[in-house]
């Protein structure tokens, strides 16, 4: 079967992809006074390395049956995928003017109107089973191609996460990848204080799964831990990516306020300044 | 002066009420739906290994125990988690698969509901929702297996198409028919064996196209599922016993519904009652109601169904003669509207 091979990205331009990511999501949410800000800065990094590295998937072969799938279950940081969508070349950037605007394609939530989403996902639990599904598709069809899914880390108390879990390890989906944004904060506070969801690690292996933890933000390590899938034959893999709310932005990171929190002038000013520096010492 | 000259002249009479056998006591030579179903799928399955059927511990329930076996390859079975059945339906139907999710009527579209709403529906990934044993085809089972909301809460989704086959014949077409579709769809079968309806006019099964299983202009039946078989009775107990001429539509789609036979029907006969195994809130009964009311046709109207209280203890056939989805009630229905036409 034929593989779209990534140009082999550095790790340092991976790294500056990312902080122009960061970049373009909160220059889209300012213009559109909406979105998730402080989800998307915490798993752009991931999508970065997905559709950079990882992903059989692009413009040219999305309505390829044979294409990799990724389902964002955590569909609130949709922005973060717009941009990388975007950047693709998916749709033209320009487009994210229209973001949560009247009769935009472009709603606060992934929808398949626009090209290079898969499932229309928003409400929490949904991505995990429809994953399960599409990769137990590919094991009935003997095809090759894998399927990943982001998951946050505050939709894990909804039963249908587990329910899927145990299908995935029953049918031995190898072929399927979870990946939990784990900033551990959530709407209401931390995920501990909500709903403590630890050792989530041991709750997946107990289910069957194989799991591995990764800084969520170490764009090296996220190709090394992506580049070893599956973790183990006949087990699907859940990867626990660590990471930072309102990542790259010193006043949104780590602040539940940011979760939905829409920057004013100055704040997003001072957040273009922030990132043009980490450019400027990337080079 | 026949009685049809009676009834219309008279003023101060009152009919005679009928009573009468419930559905069950007429000889029925065909099968359930639900076996219909299984066996149409296995026909389906031969000739085409895309189709899956996906089940939540309901192979047995479903008649789909000679279907895992001969297709083992085309059966997933998910154990009890209904929510996850339809996430995983709508994701095999993503990648291809004509996928069937069967799981009993109450369960599938209650508990996995949002799913629908949003994996199916608003995806538009094209599953087949199959209810088992809908309505209250668990009878005494009581009301946590029956479904009497599910017409409703789907009517409310955009994008999916609501079935519910009255007979063997209409069945199998349906399934047919849903397998070849790329677009949303839920389909719901009772587990009682049903005859074959044999339509006066023998017009193709499609969805979206009542079926007129019987001609009259007096009143008219528009009944659904499984209630269309006592409303059949019912109208030939009012020809024979009054002349009262009635026409018998099985509404099988309710979703999509016929507004041109509606209004079509409307405009032929002097009184209209609507008949389904399903609340009387947010079924065919009003959605028929809507479509005349806001087109301006007045008629007299009765919606016969599931009244909103807690359902009484019955059996299936027991349910259905309490609240008058029977031949008798349904006669007795139409005598009681018939006086209000003159």
């Amino acid at each position: 079967m034929f593989k779209m091979q990534h140009a082999q990205m550095t790790v340092i331009e991976l790294n500056r992809k990312s902080i122009e990511y960061r970049k373009k999501i909160i220059t889209y949410i300012y213009g559109a006074n909406a979105g998730h800000t402080g989800g998307s800065l915490s798993c752009v990094d991931i999508l970065n390395v997905l559709y950079n590295h990882v992903l059989d998937v692009n413009p040219g072969n999305f309505s390829s049956p044979d294409r990799d799938r990724y389902i964002q279950s955590k569909g609130h940081t949709v922005e973060a995928l717009y941009v990388v969508l975007a950047d693709k070349g998916f749709f033209p950037e320009e487009d994210l003017k229209t973001l949560c605007s009247y009769k935009s394609d472009y709603i606060g939530h992934p929808t398949k109107k626009v090209n290079g989403i898969e499932q229309n996902t928003g409400a929490l639990g949904h991505g995990l089973p429809i994953a399960v599904g599409n990769a137990i598709a590919a094991k009935m069809d003997e095809k090759k191609f894998r399927v990943f899914t982001l998951l946050g880390d505050g939709e894990l108390p909804e039963g249908s996460n587990w329910e899927a879990a145990l299908t995935a390890a029953h049918y031995k989906l190898d072929n399927l990848c979870a990946i939990l944004d784990y900033n551990k904060l959530q709407i209401s506070g931390t995920t501990a204080e909500v709903c403590n969801t630890e050792p989530i690690d041991a709750k997946f292996e107990s289910f069957g799964w194989s799991v591995q933890h990764v800084d969520g933000h170490d764009i090296n390590a996220l190709i090394k831990i992506f580049d070893g899938l599956p973790f183990e034959k006949d087990k699907p893999s859940l990867v626990i990516a660590h990471t930072t709310k309102g990542k790259g932005v010193s006043f949104m990171e780590n602040q539940v306020r940011w979760h939905h929190g829409v920057p004013d002038a100055n704040q997003f000013e001072t957040a273009i300044n922030e990132f043009d520096a980490a450019l400027a010492v990337i080079g | 002066m026949n009685l049809m000259q009676h009834w219309l002249s008279s003023d101060n009479e009152q009919y005679m009420p009928i009573v009468g056998a419930v559905a069950e006591n007429k000889t029925i030579n065909g099968k359930a739906n639900l076996e219909v179903f299984s066996l149409t799928l296995q026909e389906l399955a031969a000739a085409d290994k895309n189709i899956v059927v996906v089940t939540s511990d309901s192979r047995g329930s479903g008649k789909l125990v000679p279907f895992g076996q001969k297709f083992p390859k085309q059966i997933v079975e998910i154990g009890i988690a209904e929510q996850n059945l339809v996430g995983v339906a709508a994701g095999l139907a993503s990648a291809g698969k004509k996928a069937f999710a069967v799981s009993p009527a109450c369960f599938l579209t209650a508990r996995a509901l949002e799913q629908i709403k949003n994996d199916v529906a608003y995806s538009d990934n094209p599953v087949k929702l199959i209810g088992i044993s809908a309505g209250v085809s668990y009878g005494a089972l009581g009301s946590t297996h029956h479904s009497l909301h599910d017409y409703a809460v789907l009517r409310a989704i955009n994008n999916i198409t609501v079935v519910a086959p009255a007979d063997n014949y209409e069945t199998a077409e349906a399934i047919k028919l849903a397998a070849a579709m790329e677009k949303p769809i839920y389909l719901r079968f009772g587990k009682k064996n049903m005859p074959d309806l044999k339509p006066e006019s023998n017009v193709p099964f499609q969805f979206g196209k009542g079926r007129i299983i019987r001609e009259g202009d007096d009143v008219a039946f528009i009944a659904t599922g499984e209630t269309v078989y006592p409303a059949l009775k019912a109208a030939d107990k009012l020809e024979e016993n009054y002349r009262i001429r009635v026409r018998v539509i099985s509404m099988h789609t309710i979703k999509p519904l016929d507004y041109e036979l509606i209004a079509a029907t409307a405009n032929k006969c002097k009184a209209i009652i609507t008949v389904e195994e399903h609340s009387v809130y947010g079924g065919l009964g009003e959605a028929c109601a809507s479509f005349l009311l806001q087109n301006g046709i007045s008629k007299p109207f009765k919606i016969i169904g599931i009244p909103d209280e807690y359902t009484v203890t019955g059996s299936q056939n027991e349910i259905f003669d309490h609240y008058g989805i029977s031949e008798s009630g349904l006669a007795n229905t139409a005598l009681e509207l018939i006086q209000k036409t003159k």
